[in-house]
């Protein structure tokens, strides 16, 4: 079929066009934000650019691998390194394990009710960092781990100090990760020296986070450490998480100001490990803490 | 006839010697293909996805922003506003942002390009570059718009400078995609 050659090829005006499409993004927008019919339609876009993201990785990569090169000619002093950090460790995990055997027995003595069966066998898993996202208005991360990897929605991210965020989206090859600090991410804590309980929250900001409705005579002080409760299930219970860094007691308001930081280097690190958490098998394994580490 | 009526005008001259010595340049390269311009756009996205940290991150400009201005200001119609908004669409899904934010913003420049192309094609890309800057900056206070009606907080005068760094590149931007389409069809090579 020949058609008819077009002296003036244009269809609606730009204008017309523009308000069709913003009519279209507009619904794609509440949709996301309020209502997420479709998660897999975010999905089959993240499996179109995977390929994309792996080639604007290659240039990270070989700058890896270039300063992997350069390290290995140290690599005799750090493995003696390691292997002193390695037998300290060792020697306060002993320590653990006997306490831990010991705080068994004095709850048998006393006859206390058994702590309520919390998920407290992980397994860990190595992932490295693919990207920061442009925007400022979310904190996340993609890692290169994904469903392919077993890796499963709401799995805790650790670094080797403390918590780092949650996995919220997952795609075969990768996973986007929430960070501590982004506006809607909420993490229950507990304060180390009076095991205070309490919820801390992202601001949106770097190297802020809040501890909100905590009352202004709330026993908190500067500098207290925060570790995870594990209430909620999702975070494995007695993981650091932030050190208070200021509080306001403002006598007319109902709640005290609370701003800490984070104890991991949220914004920092080029690998993360990914904890999924395994139910214990036995009532009698239950608080054994056991981290094996996963395949990189 | 009308083109060398043009030349004469006194008023006019100036603005000519710019363009006088490309004239037959300028001629040739209409014929981008399609080819051509998704290639120059997936190496936007490349470009946009490169793992960065720290400082960098606010000087980097949207290569995709930049591209669908250069298509449409000198090439138009030849990239339609669907084109921006799937566009947009990748850039969301790679940004975890909300689903439509660039999508919007995307389409927008596409307007915006649409109506002043012909006014900004008088320009060399050198005086362009303010120009686009500001329709970068009326895009990204549509991403801006879009998040905060989404919940977020207003960011802080940083995030601007993206448009700063992206009018900085429009002029060796254009360049390069003029001399890229300049070699696929020279008329001396006959």
């Amino acid at each position: 079929m020949e058609t008819a050659p077009q002296f003036f090829r244009h269809g609606p005006g730009p204008f017309a066009r523009l308000f069709v499409f913003a009519l279209l993004s507009c619904l794609l927008i509440a949709e996301d934000v309020r209502f997420q019919y479709f998660p897999q339609l975010r999905q089959a876009i993240g499996v179109i650019i995977f390929p994309l993201q792996k080639i604007a990785y290659i240039p990270a990569n070989i700058y890896d691998q270039v300063e992997e090169f350069i390290a290995s000619f140290n690599l005799l002093e750090e493995n003696i390194k390691l292997r002193q950090i390695y037998l300290e460790n060792r020697e306060q995990l002993l320590k653990l394990a006997s306490l831990e055997a010991e705080n068994i027995h004095l709850r048998n003595l006393l006859g206390a009710v058994q702590h309520i069966e919390t998920k407290t066998r992980t397994k860990a898993v190595l992932a490295k960092i693919l990207y920061t996202p442009r925007d400022p208005f979310n904190h996340k991360i993609i890692l290169n781990k994904g469903s392919q990897h077993h890796i499963q929605l709401g799995q805790a991210v650790i670094d080797d100090k403390g918590i780092v965020g949650q996995v919220t989206q997952l795609y075969p090859w990768s996973s986007e990760v929430t960070l501590l600090t982004d506006k809607d991410h909420s993490v229950p804590v507990q304060v180390v020296r009076n095991s205070l309980r309490s919820v801390v929250s992202g601001t949106g900001k770097n190297d802020q986070l809040e501890l909100r409705y905590l009352s202004v005579n709330t026993d908190i002080q500067r500098g207290d450490q925060l570790v995870t409760s594990g209430i909620g299930g999702v975070y494995p219970p007695g993981i650091p998480v932030a050190t208070v860094l200021r509080i306001e007691r403002d006598p007319t308001g109902d709640f005290a100001q609370i701003i800490s930081t984070p104890v991991a280097g949220v914004d920092r690190n080029r690998q993360v490990l990914i904890l999924s958490l395994i139910q214990p098998d036995s009532d009698d394994a239950s608080e054994a803490l056991e981290i094996e580490s996963g395949k990189n | 006839m009308l083109q060398r009526r043009l030349k004469l005008n006194p008023e006019r001259t100036k603005d000519d010697r710019s363009n006088k010595d490309n004239y037959f340049g300028q001629d040739v390269y209409v014929s981008a293909s399609n080819w051509f311009i998704a290639a120059s756009l997936v190496m936007a996205l490349i470009l946009n996805f490169l793992p960065l940290q720290g400082d960098i991150l606010i000087f980097r400009p949207d290569f995709v922003a930049i591209a669908i201005a250069y298509w449409n200001i000198n090439h138009p119609h030849k990239m339609g506003m669907s084109v921006a908004f799937g566009m947009g669409l990748l850039m969301d899904a790679g940004n975890t942002g909300i689903l439509g934010q660039h999508a919007l913003a995307y389409c927008v420049i596409v307007y915006l390009t649409l109506i002043f192309g012909r006014r900004l094609r008088l320009f060399n890309s050198m005086q362009q570059a303010p120009q686009v800057g500001l329709i970068l900056l009326i895009m990204q206070t549509v991403i801006v718009l879009v998040a905060i009606s989404g919940g977020s907080a207003l960011p802080d005068g940083y995030y601007f400078l993206a448009a700063v760094s992206g009018t900085l590149l429009w002029a060796p931007g254009s360049f390069l995609l003029s001399m890229l389409l300049k070699q696929k069809s020279d008329p001396d090579a006959l």
